[in-house]
């Protein structure tokens, strides 16, 4: 077998594997947690009898293994169950919402992924003089506030002081793609803000890593102009690490996704959610955990991935 | 004091004034934590500095009772994971073998799903008291401190001291206790900088979507989340907290960093 297809396949089994683990970790922390599931839906005030309905109705009589793949079953088959609170059905409230999410965090890493090499690229170039610390600054004041209130500032003052976007970002199907932008123009500027500090240090550390090696001295002393340097001979050596970082970020970027849509009332997968939990509908909760799990693991492995196929080092692991 | 560059000072007078304004709330703050003062939404004024709330109850007050809340329950949480953390990646480190095994994949599995989906969902079948986000956060982030305190212990347990202390019969704890810890302290300081402010920005966030600390207790993320009404108005109460989780992220880390550096100029190098 081709060495490449082996470790990729290697790879994809692992995540596979990781991800049946992540479904019981999902499932073991709803269910054998101290608290009984019925009477916190219920409250203090609940009498015997709904209690028993509610735990018969859950299947919280069966042992917990036959829940488990009760549950698992549904899900390979795309029954992801029926909400406690409406009785609908998650599957389909899901998908129209998983798509708008995706859509959101498409465009966030549209935007967020070049300017971020592009900064590290600058940075890298006027190392130690003020436009690398101009961005170093800058990114680190927006890591260090939480993401909600980068979107609350970006609403007071992108839309309430000077009003160029919307403060909600209110979509739906029969929206143009432009119209649909322009609805999401704020969380998305909130998002690549999140992602945008860690991406670019990181790509700043590789090519500076890559920039002590003695072919990029060769290449200075042939007397190549210093960003042709940068792009031609330390760009594609640093890619690697740069291009799990950026992975790893739009991972990062499904979960900022949470807060921010509730911040801007966006209605993707972080609102249905975070609305759950405080109702606390456990099927939806599991539905959704194991969905944003998903996407997590897979972005990791697609990280892995691309890694290998860029770096030939990483083909022949000793 | 002498040698401390400026930054650092900055940032230790900050932190401290923080840690203080959070102990002595009570003398601190000007009214009651959820006594309703004035009208609502006022504009800062002599009598309430930061103006008042979505209900009249005074803004200085809450934040710094809200701080009180903050601080508080980051501490906790850091401290309980850097207990667990530490002492579990230490034993893991030195033991080795199913142990070390055991543990590290228990962590890679727990680190595959974010943290922010894994407190929600325990948190959707778990009463939200103070004890239980404390006890979430601690034991989901301690799963960071264990990455970094078994990488940092399994570089010392091949050294010669540790060897000649294992030769010397000593037990397993006395090793971890006695040549492992102070030699693992430093870069474990520094981090834990990093994650007390990881910490707040976790209880935060999970107080503003609703389910971290509940009403009438204050804390800087449901500051946010009683007052984010108002900004549509031009009412920027509900930014106040960011201001101050900002300015303490930012000094925090300028200790952390001046910490980092201390310690990898004493070992001539990088700090592990």
């Amino acid at each position: 077998m081709n060495p490449i297809l082996k470790l990729l396949v290697q790879r994809i089994a692992l995540g596979l594997v990781l991800l049946f683990a992540a479904s019981v970790l999902i499932f073991v922390g709803t269910t054998i947690l101290p608290g009984d599931v019925a009477q916190n839906i219920l409250g203090q005030g609940a009498t015997p009898q709904a209690l028993e309905n509610l735990r018969a109705q859950l299947g919280l009589n069966d042992p917990a293994y036959v829940r488990y793949f009760n549950w698992l079953g549904g899900v390979l088959q795309g029954d992801l169950g029926t909400a406690l609170t409406n009785g609908q059905d998650i599957a389909t409230s899901m998908g129209g919402r998983l798509w708008n999410t995706l859509f959101l965090a498409f465009w966030a890493a549209v935007v967020s992924v070049p300017l971020a090499i592009l900064l590290g690229l600058i940075a890298v170039r006027y190392r130690d003089r003020w436009p690398d610390k101009v961005i170093s600054t800058i990114t680190l004041a927006t890591v260090s506030v939480p993401e909600f209130l980068l979107g609350y500032i970006a609403i007071f003052l992108l839309s309430v002081t000077f009003p160029i976007a919307p403060s909600l970002a209110m979509i739906n199907d029969s929206m143009s793609l432009g119209a649909k932008l322009q609805a999401i123009s704020l969380p998305v500027l909130v998002l690549v803000l999140t992602v945008l500090g860690h991406m670019m240090r990181m790509t700043r550390a590789a090519i500076l890593n890559v920039m002590q090696s003695a072919y990029i001295e060769t290449a200075e002393l042939k007397g190549l102009r210093p960003f042709t340097v940068i792009a031609r001979h330390a760009l594609p050596n640093a890619i690697a690490p740069v291009v799990n970082v950026v992975m790893l970020n739009m991972a990062y970027l499904v979960v900022g996704v949470v807060v921010v849509e509730v911040v801007f009332v966006y209605p993707g997968m972080g609102q249905y959610l975070v609305d759950h939990v405080a109702k606390r509908d456990v099927p939806v909760v599991q539905a959704c955990g194991l969905v944003f799990a998903a996407v997590y693991i897979s972005m990791n492995i697609l990280a892995d991935v691309i890694s290998i196929l860029t770096n030939p080092r990483l083909r022949h692991p000793k | 004091m002498r040698g401390i560059p400026i930054s650092a000072l900055i940032g230790l007078v900050f932190t401290t004034a923080y840690f203080l304004a959070a102990i002595l709330a009570d003398l601190l703050a000007p009214y009651g934590m959820a006594e309703v003062v004035g009208g609502v939404w006022e504009p800062s004024s002599a009598e309430h500095w930061l103006g008042t709330d979505g209900i009249g109850r005074d803004l200085l007050s809450r934040m710094i009772y809200g701080g009180r809340t903050t601080i508080l329950v980051a501490t906790a949480a850091t401290l309980l994971s850097f207990t667990l953390g530490s002492v579990l990646g230490f034993l893991a480190a030195v033991r080795g073998g199913w142990v070390d095994q055991l543990l590290s994949r228990l962590v890679d599995l727990m680190m595959s799903i974010p943290s922010l989906i894994s407190a929600l969902v325990v948190l959707s079948v778990m009463p939200v008291t103070l004890p239980v986000l404390i006890l979430v956060m601690g034991i989901l982030d301690a799963t960071r401190v264990f990455r970094l305190s078994r990488a940092v212990a399994v570089d010392i347990a091949v050294m010669d001291y540790v060897e000649a202390a294992r030769l010397r019969g000593e037990r397993q704890g006395w090793i971890i206790a006695r040549e492992i810890l102070p030699n693992a302290l430093s870069p474990l300081v520094a981090e834990m900088g990093l994650r007390f402010i990881f910490m707040v920005l976790f209880i935060s966030t999970l107080s503003f979507l609703g389910l971290g600390v509940q009403p009438p207790l204050a804390d800087w993320g449901g500051i946010v989340k009683e007052n984010k009404d108002g900004i549509v108005y031009g009412i920027p109460a509900a930014l106040i907290p960011a201001v101050a989780i900002a300015t303490l992220a930012i000094s925090v880390n300028l200790v952390a960093d001046w910490v980092l550096n201390r310690t990898t100029s004493l070992k001539g190098g990088r700090g592990g």
